[in-house]
Formats: C-alpha cells, structure tokens, sequence
C-alpha cells in the first residue's frame, strides 16, 4: 500500500514534471475549463497561477472562490491509459497580495521564467489555491484521495 | 513486408525475425539434415497484428491493474486468461489474413500441420523457452492455422511466460514472438533426445514412444528411456515403461488412444535405431556447439527431425521459488483423471472417517496425559492432511483451468470466464450447508417464541425437532462459535449460531445457484455444438471433470476444516482445564502440548495508520477483479479477525483477506463481496457466484484501506470498489 509521505512523493514529483494544468471555474451554475501554468509549493497546500483579471476565469472565480484544478502526465500516446497519473486538486482561490507576493512571484519565475513580463503586467493577478482535497487517479481507475487538515 | 519465409530462404539476418526454432531449422535444413516442410511467419507479422488491432495497448492495460509483485499464481493465470481470449476474439486484420492464407494455403493445401511458437528472445538469452510457449500439431485448414497462430501469439503472455518475464526480458513494447509452421509428419514413433544428461556430462537420454510426440511431452504417455554412452555411443541402459496408450492424429487435433497390443510388447526403437537416433542428434550438438535437445519422428524408416534447441533451464533453485511448484499444476487430462479418482475414492472418504473417529472420542474423559498426547496426534494428522491438500487438492484445481481453455478454444466467448456458469450448481458442501442454516431461520421466521427465546439467549425448552436439527448441523459443521471467535481462541457455544439464524430468520435470502438453469442449459448447448460427433464424449467427460474439480474447490476446505475443528477441540479441552485448574496435576503437559503446536496467543497484524499529521489519506475507487458480475451498495463489514464475522448484519459487504469456506456462512446475508487475495477461482468468487453477489478480487490492501461502516459501491462488472456516497 502506498503511503500518506509515498503519495505526496509522487504528487510532489508530478507538480515539477508538468508545467500547464486545467483550472475549473463556473459562473451560475455553468462550468468553464481553462489553461493556466501553475506553480504549486512543498507542502502542496497550494497552487499558485497568474491570470489576468480581464479574463472569464479571473471573473467566474471572483465571483465564487470554489475551483478544481487538475494536473496530468498524459503525452497523446496509448500509453496514456495504463502510465499516465491524473491529479485533481478541490479548494478555493484568492488573489495574493502584499508582501507574500513577491515572494511567490519569484518562486513561480522560477518554474516558469520565460513568463516574467507576463507575470509582472499590473493588468495580472496571482490567485493561490488553497487545496482541500487531492484526488489522484492511477493505473486507469485506482482513485486515492489525500485530504489536507486546515 | 514479407510476413511469410520458407526455411530455405532464411538468412543470417533474419535471426531475430524468425526466432530461435525458425532459424535453428532453417539452418539443419540447409546442413542436410531431413526436416518437414517449414515456414515462418515472421515477428513483423505479430507486430504489425497487435499494433493494427490495438491489442498492444490492451495488453499493456491487463498487465498494469496491478503491480506484479503483488499477484498471485491464480492472478497470473487469470491475466494470462484474458490476453489469450483476446487474441483469440481478434481476428487478423483483413489485408493480413489474406496475405497470409495466400502464403500457406499454397503450401499446405490438404495437408495438415504443426503450429509452433518461435521466440527472438531465445537467440540472445541463456535461457531455453522449453514449455513457456504453447505449440499445437495436427492443425487442419487455413482458417484453423490462422486461429492457431493467434493462439501461440497469445502464448508469448503465457502464465509461465508471465512468472519468469524476468529471466527472459518480456516487454510488451519489444516483445514479439514468431511462429514456425510445419508440414504434419505422422510418425509412428516419436521422441526426444537430450544430448547431454543435465544429471551425467559423459550421458546422454532419449525417450521415445509410439505415435506421436506430444503424449511423451505433455506426460500422458509413458516412454521408453535409454541412457547413453556420449563417448562410445553405446547403450548404458533400458528403462521400458508399461505401454498402454499412444497419442494418433485425429480429425481435429490429436486424440490419447489405446496402444495396439503387438506394439505394447515391443519398445519402439531397436538397439540400432536408438543408437542412430543419437548419432543423429549429436551431429545437431556438433553443428550448434551445444547440447541439444531435439525432437524426432519416424517417418516410416526415415529419420525427421522437428526441432532442435540447446538444452538449458529456467528452473531455479532458490529457496523459496515456487514456481516450478506452479508450473507443475498444469495437468493433462488423463493425470487429471487419475487425481480424480485418488481424491473421490480414498482421499474424502478417508478425510470424513478421519474427522469422524477423532470426534468419537470423550475427551472429557481423558487424563492431562493422555490429552496432551491426543493434541500431539490429532497435531500431526492435520498437518498430513495439509499437506495432501497441497500436493493433490491444488493440483486438481487445475481441472477447471483446462476445462476453461478448452471452452474458450472452442467457443470463444467475449467473457474468458462464462465457462464458470457452467460448472455452478454443483451441490456444494458449503451451499449445503447454508441451505441447512435458512431452513433453520425459516423455522424461527415461523416461530415468534422461539425467536424471542433465542434473543434472550434462552435455549432451555427448546422444541425437540428444532433442537434436534440443531444438533444435526452442529455434529456436520460445528457450531460455528471456532469461525466467529477465531481458531486459536475459540470458545465452543451455540451464542454465535443462534445469532446467524435471528439475523437470517429476519432476512430471508434467496438459496444459492437458484433460478440459472435456462441460461446454462444454453451454453451447454453451444459448448457440445462446437465439437464433432466424435469428440462429443471427450467434452462431456471435461466437462464432467471440470464441475467435480470446481466443486473440490470448495468442499476440500470442508473436509479439511472437520479434521481442524477435531485439534481445535482438543486444545479447547485444555485450555479449559488451564484455565479452571481442574485437571489433574499435569497440568504442565498439557501446557508443554500447546505450545508445542504453536497454539499459544493469537497475534494480528497491526493495521497500518494511512495518517501522517495534516494530511489524510484514503481511498475513493479501488482496481480488482471482476470476479461476480452485478453492481451493489452496502456498508462494509471488514473482517480482520474472526470475532467480527458475529457481527455481520444482512445488506453488508464482506471485506476480507481471504474468504475461507468455513466462513462463508455469511453469504447468504451479504449484498456484496470484496477480497483482498486474487483470483476468479478461489473461494469467495465461487460462492459470490453462486449466490450472484458482484464479487471483486485482488484488491491490495482491501482491509486497510476499507473500513468497516463505510459506505462502497461494490461494481463486479469492472472490478472497481467506490468507496464513499456515489450519489
């Protein structure tokens, strides 16, 4: 059986490898699904993505903070269906400002460098991410979930 | 591509194309060495097959449910199972088949042929692949070959290629395996030749029999065995068998028959031939630069040689590698049978007259001596009766996956396992024994008093006839209290049983194997249509085989429970007396007795915490087998030790490691079953089945990672267990 610190090893191993993920918002009951590069820190208590706030998903999740956000390690191949790891991330956004933002700020450029005159437009928002629950789906259909303890 | 190569057109670089065999022969072919006609179908071919069908992906799938080391042998089979009903289901795509039955066709019309697996592997491994691959002879017709090259495709993801993937780097990316196609030779003696004695370096062996080859290698068919002499090339001795049968083609394959008695008296070689024969063989050891093991057919005074391999093995001798213990599960029809005999005729009559002598006996009566030395005892029948289990029990489990094989050769079934409906309904042991409990809850049902008597754990008064199928059930099964209270602990009492019927008299459930006969009476149908005239009795007698082996599966736990409830009851006697101090003053003995087999306290593992702090981790949908069809919803009783089987209420779903058949009297109550240990044909499968309960297996971890209480959506169709609300 894999344990609790073997399942944030993996989650862990599966936020450095992949750059994009697919953030869900919804706007009056209809769900809308975009593309953000995100970042998410060691203790995966967050995930971190910088939109503008000129955006549908900037709007849908100022309206309502509750989002999901998943990650996966599929490559367009077959192969896919028995390797790849989907990860679902359940919490809520907020943008972060003050003194905590150019701390992450520079810990996102980090990951994603080539996006710093995108991340420091005035017209872009940081929304962190706090996770309540991971929902990690392996070998096809095997589903754990990892709950975090606020 | 050219999918098709004849032996005489194969070059040095089409080694890897055409495997070890296709090129071993193409090479003796061009030494002068007489082969029958040969083709290959090349790797490309298989390639280009699961790539086109999209099998590859499929394969990769099966293997990746579950980690490999977290399989057992039954997995393994059944795994093995699903991919070899997958290339059987595909056919070739079109372009393929085509070209290949233009290939064959033209060089085998009219005649019939071997169908031979030929894997690359074997060029650069160590290893031989000897009995890792299926090979089929006698195969008649283009459309039979090409199902028959599906069928040693399949082979390369065999249960034992499966177990020793390791040794012989199987990939399901790189892998491939090439097949060698053979003019039939209809030898009248046929036989093997092992170069080198892998036992004696200045030895070699040749075993030879009539008719055809595979009697000698399946073992069916005894042979006559010479030792020889490497240097001289002499006789060193004869070891000729009681010949009795022969293998001789038949209309659709090869068929066991009675061996002519003017050939039984006479071995089927000369001094003169056996020493031919080896001369032969060890030209091939000359030309390859290693021991061979070759095989040979006579065809009328002209020596054929069928195929030549070095001699090597997969065998290991590590301790504790069963493996080669597995791979002698598989048994031939014929061994089969005699196993059945053995077992019907004097091992379950045997088992029933032990447990009955045993239960004869007063150990009440007995002094502290005179018990300790009955514990010893009854300690070393049971464990002779486990082991029997283990050497003849297991073994002819195999009845069923063989009776499975053929059903699937022949009907090829989306389903690899619908042949189990057809082995169900067998009147087994434990279903025997449920059907005992629900008359009794029928009874209580009935009877407002007797219930409330029961509840208030009255059962003084009791009215005879009940009391007295009470006391029937008990003296069959036991009272069930060593089942619920765990077999080291047990305490004898009729509080658990009672329990069982009140809970069973409020919820009626409905018998096992009830209410399938239409549907079985079909499938058996389909299953002899698929057979000629003159096979038709082969199949009903498999068949035959095959419910009485499935049947075993089930009762022989019983039988050997009886003979353990018989020790569990000695040491219960003295554990008493320990414990009340009323024996006599040898107490010690009797101490010094169970210790000595191992009943001391029960230990339980320890369920291992999934909680680190901040972070909890558990499960939502669980991968398993699909072991019984049906979708269900109920909490889950998870069983972690005895005692908790007194808990079970009617609408749970048993969550257990293993279920035991001497637990399985909770079936009937249940909505649903979840089992941790593997398989479509153990225990709990069977009985889910029979009482049509989804039934899911092999999940790893199924008892940590399921609580007792929790709500699961139990799927048996695609072996997935939801745990949580699914609303």
């Amino acid at each position: 059986m894999e344990t609790n610190k073997q399942f944030r090893k993996r989650l862990g191993e599966l936020f450095r490898s992949q750059n994009l993920a697919a953030l869900s918002t919804h706007h009056a009951g209809q769900p809308y699904a975009s593309l953000v590069a995100f970042y998410a820190g060691d203790d995966l208590k967050h995930i971190y993505f910088v939109t503008p706030k000129t955006t549908r998903k900037y709007a849908n999740l100022t309206a309502d903070n509750r989002v999901a956000v998943m990650v996966n390690s599929s490559t367009n191949q077959t192969s896919d269906f028995h390797q790849a790891i989907s990860v679902t991330a359940v919490g809520r956004a907020k943008e972060v400002a003050g003194a905590d933002r150019e701390l992450i700020l520079g810990q996102y450029l980090a990951k994603h460098p080539h996006l710093e005159d995108f991340v420091r437009s005035p017209t872009c928002a940081l929304i962190r991410v706090v996770v309540d629950s991971y929902y990690m789906v392996r070998n096809f259909q095997n589903v754990m979930e990892l709950h975090l303890e606020p | 591509m050219n999918w098709i190569l004849s032996a005489e057109k194969i070059h040095s670089g089409d080694r890897h194309r055409v495997g070890g065999k296709g090129y071993a022969l193409s090479l003796l072919a061009k030494s002068g060495f007489k082969i029958p006609r040969t083709v290959c179908i090349t790797s490309d071919t298989y390639q280009e097959y699961v790539l086109k069908t999209g099998l590859r992906e499929r394969i990769l799938l099966e293997l990746h449910r579950k980690d490999f080391k977290e399989m057992r042998w039954e997995e393994i089979w059944d795994c093995a199972t699903r991919i070899r009903n997958m290339f059987l289901t595909k056919p070739l795509p079109d372009d393929l088949a085509q070209e290949i039955s233009n290939g064959i066709g033209d060089r085998f019309r009219g005649r019939t042929v071997a169908v031979r697996s030929s894997a690359p592997e074997e060029d650069d491994a160590q290893s031989s692949f000897a009995g890792l691959h299926e090979s089929f002879i006698n195969v008649a017709g283009v459309e039979s070959m090409l199902k028959h090259i599906r069928l040693v495709w399949a082979s390369l993801w065999s249960d034992a290629a499966l177990l020793y993937r390791q040794e012989i780097g199987l990939d399901v990316v790189k892998s491939s395996m090439a097949v060698v196609i053979q003019e039939t030779v209809a030898g009248d003696r046929s036989g093997v030749v092992f170069t080198r004695n892998p036992n004696d370096e200045n030895q070699g062996i040749i075993e030879s029999v009539y008719g055809l080859n595979q009697g000698l290698v399946d073992g069916t068919v005894e042979p006559d065995r010479w030792i020889m002499d490497r240097s001289r090339n002499t006789i060193v001795s004869h070891t000729p068998p009681e010949r009795k049968h022969w293998i001789i083609p038949s209309q659709n394959g090869v068929c066991l028959a009675e061996l002519p008695g003017e050939k039984s008296a006479h071995p089927p070689l000369t001094p003169q031939e056996v020493n031919f024969v080896f001369k032969t063989a060890r030209k091939t050891e000359e030309f390859f630069k290693m021991p061979q093991d070759v095989e040979w057919t006579y065809d009328g005074d002209s020596l054929v040689l069928l195929q030549s391999r070095p001699i090597t093995t997969l065998r290991s001798d590590k301790p504790g590698d069963e493996r080669g213990w597995y791979l002698s599960l598989h048994r031939s029809f014929d061994n089969l049978k005699k196993l059945r005999r053995k077992i019907e005729e004097e091992l379950i009559p045997a088992m029933i007259s032990v447990a009955e002598s045993l239960s004869a006996k007063d150990l009440i009566k007995l002094s502290d001596q005179a018990l300790a030395t009955e514990i010893r005892t009854r300690w070393e029948i049971n464990h002779k009766w486990v082991n029997i289990y283990w050497a003849d029990f297991i073994p002819y489990a195999h009845g069923v996956r063989l009776f499975g094989q053929v059903y699937n050769d022949a009907v090829q079934p989306d389903d690899p396992y619908e042949f189990i409906d057809l082995l169900t309904n067998t009147g087994m042991a434990s279903i025997g024994r449920n059907n005992m409990l629900m008359d009794l809850a029928a009874i209580i049902r009935s009877d407002q008093q007797l219930a409330e008597k029961l509840k208030q754990g009255d059962d003084s008064d009791l009215d005879a006839n009940f009391l007295s199928m009470i006391y029937d059930f008990i003296e069959k099964f036991g009272d069930l209290s060593c089942a619920v209270t765990g077999g080291k602990n047990c305490v004898l009492g009729t509080g658990p049983l009672y329990r069982l019927l009140l809970e069973m008299a409020d919820h009626p459930a409905q018998t096992g194997g009830r209410g399938k006969k239409d549907r079985i009476n079909r499938l058996h149908q389909n299953y002899f249509n698929h057979f000629d005239n003159d096979q038709k009795g082969w199949a009903e007698e498999l068949l035959e085989l095959a419910r009485s082996s499935y049947q075993l599966r089930d009762d022989d736990n019983i039988y050997l429970g009886r003979i353990e409830a018989q020790l569990l009851a000695a040491v219960q006697e003295a554990k008493r007396r320990l414990e009340d101090q009323t024996g006599d003053q040898a107490l010690e003995v009797l101490r010094q007795a169970l210790e000595d087999v191992d009943f001391g306290t029960e230990s339980r593992k320890s369920v291992p915490a999934a909680k680190a702090p901040g972070y909890k981790l558990q499960a939502r949908q669980l991968i398993g087998q699909p072991a019984g069809p049906g979708i269900s919803i109920g909490k889950a009783r998870v069983i972690r030790r005895h005692s908790d089987l007194a808990e079970f209420k009617h609408g749970e779903v048993l969550v257990c490691d293993a279920v035991d058949p001497n637990i399985t009297f909770v079936i009937p109550l249940a909505t649903a079953v979840v089992e941790r240990r593997g398989g479509m044909l153990i225990h709990g499968a069977i009985i889910a089945r029979e009482y049509g309960l989804p039934c899911i297996t092999g999940i790893p971890d199924a008892t940590t990672l399921i609580q007792t209480g929790d709500e699961i959506t139990v799927d048996g169709y695609l072996g997935i267990v939801t745990v949580g609300d699914t609303a």
